[in-house]
């Protein structure tokens, strides 16, 4: 059985390997979104590099997940809901009615706070998705299953019970079993959305591990509140605030920069723990 | 559901009173299935139960007690309409759910409250006075297991359209949020994620159908022609065991009326059997 | 949740919409033939002294006043007996049973079965039982006291609902006061679940005025106006079967009769929707 509990060495921030030669794959210009009559964020124009792991934290309430929401256009189930601005991936316009969304969402995984696996065995949970995007060989997709599984660490906990059904399974056991699922769809992005609140410690760690491994690999956004989380494994860092009763991005750049000196005073306050 | 001690005495009388007439409602099934019995025994010593499906036919004048042939016409008109009924139900409740615009959704909810509400006489009477000229037209005579088939199938749909709506209903958000995250179209969530989560509440409501059809009796003896044989064909007339009580009670004495009480029990088996099925796959599984 | 998909939709999603929205069309078209049919050929008769006025000529002319009377009353004798017996047993069974009980089990189970009851077998049961065996013949009392048994387990499991929607603080608190569990339960409890015990009723009305063949052989087909509960008295429903049945050229009045009962028992089910979306969360199906 792995073993559970890693210990990461904590080096400084400037220290750690840079991730990438910064190339933005994200961009949002003037992003807005409103909920009807209240606004949820306004004007956030944040870049996102190629490969890195970008952190968007701030404290509950200044639209984190509305703006995550927005990154693989899952925003569109939310009734009332309506986004301005622009907001491109890898220079494609997203916002436009003509994207197809399908695409989009094989292109942007999504993790989400609360582990969610389908109400079906392991197996159907990562290949029905498979074969539902055109992977109809089903080698191909057991293979996809067994490597997939491997990458979270699962195939040693679960390979004797791949048909049991994925609600059997522990917490985070759970969620690892949905991060297994958005990978093997071969996403470029992933969207994490607080993956460990919901989670026991011990297995928050092992979900925050394999999180800090797809450096380089996977664009990952994670949403958080726990700033030492980010602290571990941001590469960059985005600083919402609620202001004006809407949510702002207040700051944001290097993990090292942000954390270390901090340009906005609310920043500093924030990180300090004195606010939020 | 709450059991906070009691010290009062006053209570304690209040609750036996209360108790009684729990008993009361409690032993009207008893009661029901007690005095079919008493009303049926003299059938079963005097025909015995065999014969209730050996006779060569139903025919109470001359002594022969065959139930057979009604007890094909019920299960040919309940699987027919149980056929029909259950997609057409589970298609309605999935446009509510998944297709329809909201106000489309709403008004269409609310059609199927209507269809639910009006008695099974009304929809014979539609039956006998402009489906089954219709179907006559098509082949004479008309009344016939085609006409039960359909009237039946409208009667059952709200039935099962209702339940499969409670059931898709219940199926919990954060499916379809990970579905949708993942790109999959509509019909292969529904196919793949929904149907399987509402599987028990689905299956419910069939069995709930399936008793509705099996118990229904004043539309199917306006429209089925009431001919006592098996029917060979869509368009031959028939009887089910509901419309035989109801047609012969009124002058049946003796052996005859104890043999319709036999058919009653029939029924009631019938629908207990039905009953203790539901109670194991709502208790069972909660998925597959 | 009715959200656009991307461009690329295979055949399969393309297939299911069109048997999704054939399905409701095909639906609605057959609904709309059945209650317009009624609507056009029955709107014509009705009046005032339609409603008013006995029936003639077996019912080929005249009215259906007497048959309105008498359903009113068989109505009327089957709330009047299921109302306290059903809301005391519900009563029982939510508040003064723990759940694993094995009389509250049994109770539950049987009211189960009791539901599933064909209206048939209800007939021959009313006959067999309140006719025969009471004595109390063809009348408007055997067809209520047969109503009441068909309508129990509506009420019962109506209310079980309404009590199950009172939080369990009331209790609580009711207990830490040092209230009697009578006390609380007619002072707080029973208004706190009448929302509850309403959808109920208006389900059980709803049913039993829709009710035929439980009636046939219990409050019989005498089409007068009844003089006491011991006289047999016909139903509407039953007043339909008859028209439509055993009289020649009854159509007319039939059609009018089905659109007054169909009318009322709209007017019902609305209130029943209405109460349901207002006051109770969960909606309550039945067969």
């Amino acid at each position: 059985m792995k073993d559970l509990v890693k210990f990461r060495p904590w080096l400084p921030l400037e220290d750690r390997d840079a991730c990438c030669v910064p190339s933005e794959f994200i961009t949002s210009g003037k992003l807005s979104l409103q909920y009807g009559e209240t606004s949820a964020f306004k004007d956030v124009s944040l870049a996102i590099n190629k490969g890195c792991i970008t952190a968007v934290v701030g404290p509950s309430g200044c639209g984190k997940t509305s703006f995550l929401l927005c990154l693989n256009r899952l925003i569109d189930l939310v009734p009332n809901a309506r986004v301005s601005g622009t907001l491109t991936i890898n220079r494609q316009d997203i916002l436009s009615p003509a994207t197809d969304l399908i695409r989009l969402r094989r292109q942007v995984g999504m993790i989400f706070q609360k582990p969610n696996p389908f109400p079906l065995s392991i197996r159907r949970n990562i290949e029905f998705p498979l074969h539902e995007h055109g992977v109809k060989d089903r080698e191909q997709r057991a293979h996809i299953l067994e490597s997939t599984l491997r990458e979270v660490g699962l195939f040693e906990e679960v390979k004797d019970r791949l048909d049991a059904p994925a609600l059997s399974l522990s917490g985070g056991q759970q969620q690892r079993l949905c991060i297994a699922r958005a990978i093997a769809l071969a996403p470029e992005v992933l969207l994490f959305d607080e993956p460990c609140s919901a989670l026991d410690p011990i297995s928050s760690g092992v979900v925050e591990d394999l999180i800090a491994e797809m450096r380089g690999r996977y664009t990952v956004v994670i949403v958080t509140h726990n700033l030492a989380q980010a602290r571990r494994i941001a590469d960059y860092v985005a600083i919402f605030w609620t202001q004006d009763g809407a949510g702002k991005l207040i700051e944001s750049g290097t993990a090292a920069a942000v954390f270390e000196s901090p340009t906005h005073a609310l920043t500093a306050a924030y990180i300090g723990g004195a606010r939020g | 559901m709450s059991c906070i001690l009691f010290p009062f005495n006053r209570d304690r009388i209040f609750i036996w009173v209360l108790r009684g007439f729990a008993a009361i409602a409690g032993a009207i099934v008893v009661l029901i299935v007690v005095f079919l019995l008493l009303e049926a025994l003299p059938a079963l010593r005097h025909v015995g139960i065999l014969r209730f499906f050996t006779d060569p036919s139903w025919h109470p004048a001359e002594g022969f007690y065959n139930l057979t042939p009604m007890l094909w016409g019920t299960l040919f008109v309940m699987t027919g309409s149980v056929l029909i009924a259950t997609p057409l139900g589970i298609l309605s409740a999935v446009f509510c759910h998944f297709y329809a615009p909201r106000d489309v959704a709403r008004l269409y909810r609310r059609l199927i409250g209507l269809l639910a509400g009006i008695p099974s006489v009304v929809y014979g009477f539609w039956g006998l006075v402009a489906l089954v000229p219709f179907i006559g037209a098509i082949r004479p005579p008309g009344p016939s297991l085609l006409a039960g088939i359909v009237i039946l199938t409208i009667m059952i749909l709200p039935t099962i359209a209702l339940m499969a709506d409670a059931s898709l209903a219940n199926v919990p958000q954060q499916y379809l949020r990970g579905a949708a995250a993942l790109g999959l179209p509509r019909w292969a969530t529904i196919r793949g994620i929904v149907f399987p989560a509402a599987k028990s509440g689905l299956f419910t409501g069939v069995i709930l159908e399936t008793g509705r059809a099996i118990g229904e009796t004043m539309a199917i003896l306006m429209v089925c022609g009431n001919v006592v044989q098996t029917p060979h064909g869509l368009f031959d007339p028939m009887r089910t065991l509901t419309s035989n009580i109801a047609l012969e009670m009124a002058y049946a004495l003796g052996d005859h009326r104890a043999a319709l009480f036999v058919s009653g029990l029939l029924l009631m088996a019938m629908i207990v059997a039905l009953v203790i099925a539901a109670e194991w796959i709502s208790r069972g599984r909660i998925y597959g | 949740m009715a959200e656009s998909v991307g461009r690329n939709h295979p055949r399969s999603e393309w297939l299911a919409r069109a048997m999704v929205w054939s399905a409701a069309a095909l639906v609605t078209v057959t609904f709309c033939c059945i209650l317009g049919n009624i609507l056009w050929q029955g709107l014509s008769h009705i009046s005032w002294t339609f409603l008013t006025a006995p029936p003639r000529n077996a019912g080929r002319e005249g009215g259906i006043g007497p048959i309105l009377v008498s359903t009113g009353l068989i109505l009327g004798v089957c709330l009047s007996v299921s109302l306290p017996i059903g809301i005391g047993a519900a009563v029982l069974l939510s508040e003064f049973t723990a759940d694993d009980s094995v009389f509250g089990g049994l109770t539950r189970r049987s009211l189960d079965v009791l539901s599933g009851v064909p209206s048939i077998v209800f007939g021959l049961f009313g006959n067999a039982f309140f006719s025969k065996t009471l004595g109390l013949g063809f009348s408007i009392l055997s067809g209520g006291l047969t109503l009441a048994c068909m309508v129990l387990p509506i009420l019962i499991r109506a209310t079980e609902e309404g009590f199950r929607a009172v939080p369990q603080d009331y209790r609580l608190s009711a207990a830490a006061l040092g209230l009697s569990r009578t006390t609380t339960l007619f002072h707080l409890l029973l208004p706190a679940a009448v929302p509850g015990l309403l959808v109920g009723l208006v389900l059980g009305v709803g049913r039993a005025i829709a009710e035929t063949a439980a009636l046939i052989f219990t409050s019989g087909y005498v089409d007068r106006m009844p003089a006491s509960l011991m006289d047999s008295g016909r139903a509407l429903s039953i007043h339909i079967f008859d028209l439509s049945m055993n009289v020649s050229g009854g159509d007319a009045n039939a059609y009018a009769s089905a659109l007054v009962l169909v009318a009322a028992l709209l007017m019902i089910n609305s209130a029943s929707d209405w109460a349901m979306d207002h006051w109770l969360q969960r909606r309550i199906v039945f067969a």
